[in-house]
C-alpha cells in the first residue's frame, strides 16, 4: 500500500528532466549514419532505443546470475528467480495492478492479445457473441479476432475512424450493445498517434457487461497508465517500445479473469502435476508462461521501468507533447507537407504521419536516411487506416523522451532536401 | 548511407523515367494483363500487353508507388515493346540476375535499364525494382494470381 507520504518522497527522488543528461544514457544517439550525419532517431513507435542501464543489466545477469528459474535450490537459480519475479513486481507497481500475479510475461503485444483470444475468448465466447474493435487498430488487434470469427462464428464489428483520425464516438454508442461481449481497443493509434478517449468508450462497454482489452503498445511507453483507473480487464504492451529489450511483452489481466482462462501453450513451468494420463495447471501467472522464459531480457525490462519511473511518466508525456506541438508547427511550414491525424497536438501521442507532395513515402525515407534521419514509411501494420485516408502509405516520425527540437529541425530541413532531390516529380 | 550511394540508387535516368514515365496507360483490350503489388510499401502496378503472333505489339503500365518501382516499370515497357515473347522472358530473367548479382548483364536493349544496377545495394528496394518485371512475366504466362514481391507482409 503506497501512502501519500511515500508518493511525495518518490516525487522528490525523481531526476529533473535534463535532456542532455538523458541523451548521454543512449550511446546509439551519437552514432554517425553517414559522414558528418549523426543519427536522428524518429522511429520510436516501431521500437525505442535502450539506455546504458538496460544494456548493462543484460550483461550483468549473464555474468553474475545466469541460471534457470523456478527450479533449482542452488544460489544462482534462487537469484535468477528473485530477479525475474522482481521484474514482475516492478511491472505491477508501474501499472498500479492489484497484485504481481496479474502480470503475465509474453514475447510481445501480439502474443499478449493472442493469449486473450485463445485463453479467454475461445473459452467464453459463443457463436453470435459480438466483439467490437476499431478501424485504427494495429493488425495485431484485428487479425486474431478475424481468425476467431472464422473459427467460432462470433460477430466482429468495428468503430470507424473520422477523417481527423479520431474515433466516431456516436457510432461507438450504436455499435456497442447488449450482444457485445468484448471490446478490444487501442489506447493510441500507431499510425496517426490519435489518443483514444478510453474514459468515454470503456464505460459504454461496461454498461453492457462486456470485457475490455486495451492494446497499450503505444500508450504505456509514453503516458502514465493506472489499470485501476482505466476500467479495463486486460492490457497488452511490449518492453521494446519502452526502453526495454526486444522479445518481452506483457499481459496484465484482472486476477479472476486470468484464473478462469485456459492455458495457451502446454509444457514445463505451467503445470501443477503431470501423470501419463492427465495434468493439472499451475496457478496464475505460471499457467501462461510455459517453458523457460527470456529471463535476462525480463530482468532488464525491470530496469527500463525503473528508468521511466525515475523520470516520471507525466514529465515524459509533457516533453513529448512539447516536441509534437513544435513539430506540427515546424512541418506545416515545409512546402508540400500534409500532416494526417488529429489537428490538436494534445489529441495525439508523439507520432506524426505525413505525406510530401509528389514523393512516395518510401523515397522520403530513403533520402532522409542519407541525412541520418530514421523514420518509418509504409502502412505501419494499419492497412485499414491507410484505406480510410485513401493513401497507400505514409511517412511517420515518432518521438520519445530523448528527442529534441533540434532533431525536429533536422527532420524539417531533410524533408526540404527531399523536395529538392525529387523536384518536379509528377 | 552516403549521398554518393544515394546517387547510385537514384540515377538521373531513373528519375527521368519517374517524372516522365513511358507507356503509362491502360490498354482497352489487352491480350493479357496482370496486377502486381508490394503491400508492405504500397507499390502497385498493372501491366497490359497486346500480343501479335509471337511479338509484343503494344504494352502499357499504370499504378502508383515509389520512384524505383514506377521508373523500373516504365523502363520495362520500353524494353518489351516490339520484342518477341521469348526475348521479353529473357529480359525478365536478366533483370532478376542483375538484382541478385549487382552486375549489369550488358545485354542488347538494356542500356538505360543498367542504371538500376545500384538498387542491388539496397536490399529493401530490390522488390520495388522487380515489381514491373515480375508483373510482365505474370501477364505473359497468363496466371490470374496477383503478383507480390514482398517476402512477407506485416
Amino acid at each position: 500500500m503506497t501512502t501519500r507520504l511515500d508518493q511525495d518522497q518518490q516525487q522528490d527522488r525523481r531526476a529533473p528532466f535534463d535532456l542532455e543528461r538523458i541523451r548521454r544514457d543512449f550511446p546509439i544517439l551519437k552514432r554517425e549514419i553517414a559522414p558528418g550525419k549523426q543519427l536522428v532517431y524518429l522511429d520510436n513507435a516501431a521500437t525505442s532505443q535502450k539506455p546504458v542501464q538496460v544494456i548493462a543489466e543484460l550483461t550483468r545477469f549473464y555474468r553474475d546470475h545466469n541460471a534457470n528459474i523456478h527450479r533449482g535450490v542452488h544460489t544462482l537459480s534462487v537469484e535468477a528467480t528473485e530477479l525475474y519475479e522482481g521484474a514482475r513486481a516492478k511491472t505491477a507497481r508501474f501499472l498500479n495492478a492489484a497484485r504481481p500475479e496479474e502480470i503475465v510475461f509474453t514475447r510481445n503485444t501480439t502474443e499478449s492479445i493472442n493469449l486473450v483470444a485463445h485463453g479467454w475468448a475461445r473459452k467464453f465466447l459463443k457463436p453470435g457473441d459480438e466483439v467490437v474493435i476499431t478501424e485504427i487498430e494495429h493488425h495485431s488487434n484485428i487479425v486474431p479476432w478475424q481468425m476467431l470469427r472464422d473459427e467460432r462464428g462470433i460477430v466482429l464489428k468495428y468503430i470507424p475512424m473520422l477523417p481527423d483520425g479520431m474515433l466516431d464516438l456516436d457510432y461507438a454508442r450504436q455499435v456497442i450493445g447488449p450482444k457485445t461481449k468484448l471490446l478490444a481497443i487501442t489506447a493510441m493509434s500507431n499510425a496517426l498517434g490519435s489518443i483514444v478517449p478510453l474514459h468515454e468508450i470503456i464505460p459504454m462497454a461496461k454498461a453492457h457487461g462486456a470485457t475490455v482489452l486495451v492494446d497499450g503498445a503505444q500508450s504505456v511507453p509514453h503516458m502514465a497508465v493506472d489499470v485501476q483507473a482505466l476500467g479495463a480487464d486486460f492490457l497488452a504492451f511490449s518492453s521494446h517500445k519502452m526502453l526495454g529489450p526486444l522479445g518481452i511483452g506483457v499481459l496484465w489481466g484482472r486476477y479472476e479473469l486470468l484464473d478462469a482462462m485456459d492455458p495457451f501453450m502446454g509444457g514445463g513451468d505451467m503445470i501443477l502435476t503431470v501423470s501419463m494420463d492427465r495434468s493439472t495447471w499451475a496457478d496464475v501467472p505460471a499457467k501462461f508462461e510455459a517453458g523457460t522464459p527470456s529471463v535476462a531480457d525480463t530482468v532488464a525490462f525491470g530496469v527500463a521501468i525503473d528508468y521511466l519511473s525515475n523520470l516520471g511518466m507525466d514529465a515524459i508525456r509533457a516533453h513529448e507533447l512539447e516536441l509534437t506541438t513544435y513539430a506540427m508547427r515546424r512541418l506545416a511550414d515545409v512546402p508540400g507537407v500534409s500532416i494526417f491525424g488529429p489537428p490538436r497536438a494534445e489529441d495525439r501521442g508523439g507520432v506524426i504521419s505525413f505525406e510530401l507532395d509528389g514523393v512516395h513515402p518510401h523515397d522520403i525515407g530513403q533520402v532522409l536516411d542519407t541525412h541520418g534521419v530514421a523514420i518509418r514509411t509504409g502502412h505501419h501494420c494499419a492497412q485499414p487506416v491507410m484505406s480510410a485516408l485513401t493513401v497507400p502509405a505514409t511517412a511517420r516520425a515518432s518521438f520519445y523522451l530523448y528527442n529534441t527540437t533540434a532533431e525536429v529541425d533536422a527532420l524539417a530541413k531533410a524533408i526540404e532536401e527531399v523536395s529538392k532531390f525529387f523536384g518536379g516529380a509528377r | 548511407m552516403s549521398e554518393t550511394l544515394l546517387d547510385d540508387l537514384y540515377r538521373e535516368i531513373i528519375l527521368d523515367h519517374y517524372r516522365a514515365p513511358r507507356n503509362r496507360s491502360a490498354i482497352d483490350a489487352p491480350s493479357c494483363s496482370a496486377d502486381g503489388s508490394n503491400p508492405l510499401c504500397g507499390d502497385q502496378v498493372t501491366v497490359d500487353v497486346v500480343v501479335d503472333g509471337d511479338r509484343i505489339a503494344d504494352i502499357g503500365f499504370h499504378g502508383n508507388g515509389c520512384s524505383i518501382s514506377q521508373a523500373s516499370a516504365s523502363m520495362m515497357t520500353e524494353y518489351a515493346k516490339g520484342r518477341t515473347i521469348a526475348d521479353a522472358h529473357a529480359g525478365v530473367e536478366a533483370f532478376q540476375r542483375m538484382m541478385n548479382t549487382g552486375e549489369a548483364p550488358g545485354i542488347e536493349g538494356f542500356d538505360d535499364i543498367d542504371a538500376l544496377v545500384g538498387v542491388a545495394k539496397f536490399p529493401a528496394r530490390v522488390k520495388c525494382a522487380s515489381l514491373g518485371w515480375k508483373t510482365l512475366e505474370q501477364a505473359l504466362v497468363g496466371r490470374a494470381d496477383p503478383v507480390t514481391t514482398d517476402e512477407r507482409s506485416q
